[in-house]
């Protein structure tokens, strides 16, 4: 193994905020879970709702996002 | 700012090939590559000013956007044809749209919600044809379409309300004494908008496209066994498809969601 020890904690920090991107994804099952659950409780409301569901999904998936890209800019910018 | 991020994209595959000095066996390919922007005809610093590959690609998607929407209406048919007909739907899916978010006086800003929309679904989607480039995937483009929508957004909030579109900030339901925060907190959000409205677009294409060659690249490296990563991608695919989709929709209800905020800013 080569590298030193910079390059070794940049790789384990790009790794750590990589782990955002999965804690978000918690974020939009949760986001999609309860609306499933609320559209099987009232079917009829439910296709009324899918445009508020899918600004949801995107504002909880940007911050997952945005760790990604902490990720790519430690790997290819730093 | 699109020769920025060619620099940007050019320098970090550069930069990446150089330390990943190690022999690999197989076929071997880089999941970052497929984004640098490369120009056709000449090299140097001036061949980014020149015809590259991205602008190629997004020139297609106009191309393919006008075909749609111009050409296969001609006919003016009451039955319409197939591609009349999806042309049709595009239309009414992104009038539905603007009508219910920000309401019949925001259907004034219909066309240029209708341009964006199919400006990047027509990339994302050309994206996806083996071999092509994604425009999209570069925070240089989509950073400019959030830019527009947001400075178009803010200037529009000011030129109908005047001082009282700082009233977006004012929370009036709130209690007095956590309003000045609300503000704070409210005014940052408002400042991170553009930033979340380009990211979201750029990371999404290109973590999309880049987990796509990182199976590429197992398939490689499989040998006989390079059958489970192909299905794996055929999956992918297919998702991808969705999410070339589904995000253009996105960044065009958030344009929505924004415009609907400047026309109304009262809390």
């Amino acid at each position: 193994m080569e590298g030193d020890i910079a390059s070794m904690g940049q790789f384990i920090g790009a790794g750590i905020a990589g782990l955002g991107a999965g804690i978000a994804a918690l974020g939009v099952g949760n986001v999609a879970a309860n609306f499933l659950s609320g559209a099987l409780r009232n079917p009829s409301a439910a296709a009324g709702q899918t445009a508020t569901l899918f600004i949801g999904i995107a504002f909880a998936e940007a911050l997952g996002i945005f760790s990604f890209l902490i990720a790519l800019l430690l790997m290819f910018a730093a | 700012m699109a020769q920025d991020g060619a620099e940007m994209a050019a320098g970090t595959a550069e930069g990446y090939a150089s330390h990943d000095g190690v022999e690999h066996s197989g076929f071997n390919i880089h999941p970052m590559d497929q984004f640098v922007v490369q120009p056709f005809f000449s090299d140097g610093p001036v061949g980014m000013f020149t015809v590259t590959n991205a602008t190629v690609w997004m020139a297609l998607a106009v191309l393919c956007t006008v075909l749609l929407l111009v050409v296969t209406t001609r006919g003016r048919n009451v039955v319409p044809t197939r591609a009349q007909s999806m042309a049709e739907l595009s239309y009414g899916f992104v009038y539905k749209m603007v009508h219910d978010v920000t309401g019949r006086d925001g259907i004034k800003y219909f066309p240029y919600v209708m341009t964006l929309f199919m400006f990047i679904v027509m990339a994302n989607l050309l994206a996806l044809i083996p071999t092509s480039f994604a425009p999209t995937s570069h925070i240089a483009v989509t950073a400019v379409l959030a830019l527009l929508v947001f400075f178009g957004v803010t200037i529009l909030g000011f030129v109908k309300h005047g001082m009282g579109f700082l009233g977006l900030f004012w929370v009036s339901e709130a209690p007095l004494i956590l309003r000045p925060v609300l503000a704070l907190i409210e005014l940052i959000s408002y400042f991170v908008r553009p930033v979340s409205h380009s990211i979201r677009l750029a990371g999404n294409i290109m973590a999309g496209h880049a987990v796509l060659k990182v199976f590429a690249g197992f398939a490689g490296a499989l040998g006989l066994f390079a059958f489970v990563p192909v299905l794996a991608i055929t999956a992918i695919y297919a998702l991808e498809v969705l999410v070339a989709f589904i995000q253009a929709y996105v960044f065009v209800m958030l344009t929505c969601v924004y415009l609907k905020d400047a026309l109304h800013p009262s809390h």
